[in-house]
């Protein structure tokens, strides 16, 4: 006896390579004009400001806790690896300065970015895409309120807000785990680590260009997250692959961009 | 009452002509013309995915057609652009399928949205404002109450009393009846002729409950197949013989409209020789 699968839907058929790196461009020209979007409307959401600062808190003090524990343990880390190296050397006089340098110029930013982009980013994309599935994006736009510059800017604005100061927040934590390996636990001259610190680190040159990078970084995590939010299919598989896409391209881009900037930067 | 074709006062609102519209492929509008008279409540009915909120899209300019006008209190809507259309916006209530409220704002916050958006109230205002609408869907007692603890009527009204908030123009109800128990049902269906009555409205309805829909409305269009296949009043059209009406309004499975999907033959789905013919 025939079964039925003779007309049951067939799997889609497996994309062309060729096909597919079409779509990648596609996206990522549909992102760039998403982006020109959202800067249309900025003037626009400046009359929601409150939602902006609402966004700053949601994205920016709600991501302490992990962005404050995961910046001690990072510091702690390097700390103990770095006063081991350099003991080889007689070196850890040096201790101070290279942790510092370490956080400022790339482990800050870098890691604040990627711990931002699961934290924060996957919230804002899977909030917005629910709001896309749930019609209340086209109940804005019926109420004759604008989405993208009630919703989509001030979420881009808190990410290039927030950021920054999060990965402050995160090397100063940094810091201080390295001071309390290095210092507290392994006997450290307390006065060598912060006179060495504060002679070699350049405030333009080292902790500015840090938060540059973390300024880039809050825009492109919070772009990705809003875009595949926005652009997300309505159904509930659709907000889990968006999710899944903010992660994966903020944490690709990001590393991209790291080198791109420090290129340029140095 | 007089003549429901004729517009209670003047032109018509809402003109559509020979609008054509295709998604994915699939023909929904092939040529309609309709017009929507000032201070009437139209009934757009039909049988499930011929366009019936499509139409209702195309209106408020959510979405294009590829031919055709649409013209709404004289401004033709795809021309439109987007401030234009935001602008329009402010007049057309719209009540949608789902609700659509904003999950994050209380009852009251969601009804006081479009107010706080547009306007700037003093605050006493606008909380009489909302609790003025909130006793008409019958709900005042529901105002802290959030989206997620209403149920699916409840939800409803909440949305109806938000599309109301500013005594728009022209509402757009898609849907309202459906998850109505029968107390609300009469009593939205009340208020829906009551608005229109009291404040001059224009109201486009979209439902599939003829039996509700012919206790208030003026006239009816009823689309099948991408054209106008009937309208007339409700009671134009209970007594009409079109093959249309027949089957839309007497709920028959045999018709002009398919009640299958197109499939292959069912026996040899269910792995049975095919039938001789």
């Amino acid at each position: 006896m025939s079964s039925i699968p003779e007309n049951r839907p067939q799997p889609a058929p497996r994309k062309h390579d060729a096909s597919r790196i079409g779509d990648a461009l596609a996206q990522v020209g549909a992102c760039g004009l998403f982006l020109l979007a959202i800067l249309a409307a900025i003037p626009k959401s400046l009359r929601y400001i409150r939602e902006t600062i609402r966004q700053i808190w949601f994205v920016g003090a709600m991501s302490l806790v992990i962005i404050m524990t995961c910046g001690l343990f990072v510091g702690m880390v390097l700390g103990l690896q770095l006063y081991y190296v350099l003991s080889i050397f007689g070196g850890t006089a040096a201790l101070g300065t290279v942790v510092s340098l370490s956080l400022y110029r790339e482990l800050g930013p870098v890691v604040t970015a990627l711990l931002f982009a699961g934290r924060a980013g996957t919230s804002v994309t899977a909030e917005i895409g629910l709001m896309r599935a749930t019609d209340q994006l086209s109940a804005m736009e019926m109420m004759a309120v604008d989405p993208m510059a009630y919703v989509a800017a001030p979420r881009f604005l808190a990410g290039i807000v927030a950021m920054p100061l999060l990965a402050c927040v995160f090397n100063a934590l940094g810091i201080f785990g390295a001071h309390l390996v290095g210092v507290s636990w392994l006997g450290l001259d307390n006065g060598t680590f912060w006179s060495n610190m504060t002679s070699s680190v350049d405030v333009w040159k080292d902790v500015i260009n840090g938060v540059w990078k973390s300024c880039a970084f809050g825009a492109v995590v919070s772009l990705i997250a809003v875009f595949q939010g926005y652009t997300t299919p309505p159904t509930s598989e659709g907000v889990a692959y968006a999710t899944t896409r903010t992660v994966v391209f903020s944490s690709i881009v990001v590393l991209a961009l790291d080198f791109v900037m420090t290129a340029f930067l140095m | 009452m007089s003549d429901p074709r004729q517009p209670a006062d003047g032109s018509a609102l809402v003109e559509v002509r020979g609008l054509r519209t295709t998604l994915n492929g699939k023909v929904i509008f092939d040529g309609i013309d309709l017009d929507i008279p000032r201070g009437r409540i139209t009934a757009i009915m039909g049988p499930s995915g011929t366009g019936k909120t499509t139409l209702l899209r195309h209106l408020t300019g959510q979405l294009m057609p590829d031919a055709g006008t649409i013209r709404v209190d004289g401004s033709n809507v795809p021309k439109l652009s987007r401030n234009e259309l935001f602008d329009l916006r402010e007049k057309i209530g719209f009540l949608f399928q789902n609700s659509a409220l904003l999950t994050d704002f209380s009852v009251f916050e969601n009804i006081a949205f479009p107010l706080r958006q547009h306007l700037k109230l003093p605050e006493e205002l606008v909380r009489n404002i909302v609790l003025t609408k909130l006793q008409a869907v019958g709900l005042r007692g529901a105002a802290e109450l959030m989206p997620s603890e209403l149920s699916g009527g409840m939800a409803r009204r909440v949305a109806l009393a938000r599309a109301i908030v500013r005594d728009p123009m022209l509402i757009l109800y898609d849907e309202p009846f459906v998850g109505l128990d029968p107390i609300a049902l009469n009593q939205v269906l009340k208020l829906i002729r009551i608005l229109n009555d009291t404040l001059g409205i224009t109201s486009v309805l979209v439902a599939h409950e003829f039996a509700a829909v012919a206790r208030v409305v003026d006239y009816v269009y009823l689309i099948a197949a991408g054209k106008i296949a009937a309208q007339g009043t409700p009671d134009e059209l209970a007594r009409d013989d079109s093959p249309w009406t027949k089957q839309f309004f007497g709920g028959e499975a045999d018709g002009p409209v398919p009640f299958h999907y197109p499939a292959r033959d069912y026996a040899l789905d269910l792995g049975f020789p095919a039938a001789s013919a």
